[in-house]
């Protein structure tokens, strides 16, 4: 790609960051161009979070019906799925699936608890509720 | 080796130009290109069966970690490395080496580094990043896939460098120990060249390599099968491999041939530079590719996509990508 080809789309998702692409300049030697982004990226980044906000509000209308645990929302919320939140606290898919059962949930010792919150960055207090409304980034 | 002399440079992808920015500041300035090209890392790996995020593992390179592997290997360098069971014990070694002046590659989550702005924010574990100073309870970090330096407090840094999962950072440190004063180009140059050619065109598996990318095209052309959201998630996610996660543009292909291009003055070899020229080219089809895969991404539900042009396109990618290989086969036998 030649350098006054690099798509400079100023694009969403790169939040006013710019990123080095390769690309060659008019005696053809290669070298480094900084980008604010390119459009085709913006829309799989776009894609990608969608998704993943898509999966945080259906959890988050989950739990606000009784069906599961907060647990399970705060899962989607920071962008995790069963076997990522399985792989960072180190506990089992089942005993997770379990997790998410109210019941089970709101039997859970301190201990379990804490591993949860801090595997998901929150207070123990904050993965035990649902934030007030349910907040588009995730993050 | 204080820190006032320590320089950032905004790079590609971090591991690479974690590399390139540690031996530069020890005296061996090798530029991105060189350091992503004498390491061996271009490959193109497709594992249907390995999910991460729900999706099958695509990368355009080796492994997290094959570049640091790879220098050393290829260029006698000397790297010591570090991993630590006790978060509290990582965090003093971090201290202590950057109290010593020195300049320290870290292994981290992107997720939980605040300075990551909301929409780059993902779960993966295997980002580079350089610690080269401490200011109160602040770490001054050159990050090479931002343009400027950043800060993280002690507290993130810690969460990033600790997080558990697949390739779990384990606090990973490492810097230099023993840096070459001078390369033998003449000799590492042809060696590396022809491993990465053999390993993309012979591979066996149809996993790695170009019977990887052709695997791809062939499971593309079964996605009209498929649920629809997830035919297009999964398109997505090939263009996320390949251009948002920090590549340098067509996944990797384009500071492939920023490496043959400057191999080819090293050596005086217009045969290389030929070859760099055919990997632009390349690199503009998988960009080509790229563009055809949104615009199925954006189509809406009355229109049909053509699965069976997307495979096709993917494939002559393929074939103009082995050339590429061939040639440089023919000229380092």
């Amino acid at each position: 790609m030649e350098s006054d080809r690099v798509p400079q789309d100023n694009i969403s998702t790169l939040a006013n960051h710019k990123k080095a692409i390769y690309a060659t300049c008019e005696t053809g030697a290669y070298g480094i161009v900084a980008s604010s982004g390119w459009e085709v990226e913006e829309e799989v980044t776009r894609q990608a979070l969608k998704e993943l906000e898509r999966l945080s509000h259906e959890a988050y209308l989950k739990v606000l019906s009784g069906e599961v645990s907060p647990l399970y929302f705060h899962m989607y919320d920071q962008r995790m799925d069963l076997q990522i939140l399985a792989q960072t606290t180190g506990i089992f898919k089942w005993r997770l699936k379990r997790h998410f059962k109210p019941k089970v949930f709101a039997e859970l010792s301190q201990k379990l608890l804490e591993r949860h919150a801090s595997a998901l960055g929150l207070s123990v207090e904050g993965l035990c509720r649902l934030p007030n409304v349910c907040e588009e980034s995730g993050v | 080796m204080s820190k006032q002399t320590f320089e950032h440079a905004h790079s590609a992808h971090c591991e690479s130009g974690v590399m390139s920015l540690l031996l530069r500041h020890h005296g061996l300035p090798l530029s991105e290109a060189m350091v992503f090209g004498l390491s061996g890392a271009l490959m193109f790996a497709y594992i249907p069966f390995v999910k991460l995020g729900g999706m099958p593992l695509i990368a355009y390179r080796r492994m997290p970690r094959a570049i640091i592997k790879g220098l050393q290997k290829n260029l006698g360098l000397e790297m010591k490395m570090q991993t630590f069971s006790d978060p509290q014990k990582g965090s003093q070694a971090l201290d202590a080496l950057v109290a010593q002046g020195r300049i320290v590659g870290v292994q981290s989550s992107v997720f939980w580094l605040p300075y990551f702005p909301p929409e780059m924010r993902f779960h993966f574990n295997a980002h580079n990043l350089i610690v080269y100073g401490k200011e109160g309870d602040e770490y001054l970090v050159s990050d090479p896939v931002f343009e400027a330096p950043m800060r993280c407090s002690e507290k993130a840094l810690a969460k990033a460098r600790f997080v558990k999962g697949v390739m779990a950072p384990k606090g990973l440190l490492y810097y230099p120990s023993k840096v070459p004063k001078t390369i033998d180009y003449e000799t590492v140059i042809p060696k590396v060249i022809k491993k990465t050619a053999k390993a993309m065109l012979k591979t066996p598996v149809p996993v790695a390599g170009l019977s990887g990318i052709r695997a791809l095209a062939k499971n593309i052309g079964k996605l009209e099968k498929k649920d629809r959201r997830y035919a297009k998630l999964f398109l997505g996610h090939i263009i996320r491999m390949q251009e948002e996660i920090g590549t340098g543009g067509a996944g990797f292909r384009f500071i492939y041939a920023s490496f043959l291009q400057e191999a080819g003055t090293l050596l005086e070899s217009s045969q290389l530079k030929e070859a760099s020229q055919m990997m632009t080219v390349v690199g503009d089809q998988w960009r080509e590719f790229a563009l055809l895969i949104v615009k199925a991404i954006r189509s809406k539900k009355s229109q049909s996509i053509d699965f069976a042009a997307l495979k096709t396109k993917l494939e002559s990618v393929a074939a103009a990508e082995a050339e590429v290989y061939r040639k440089l086969l023919i000229n380092f036998p």
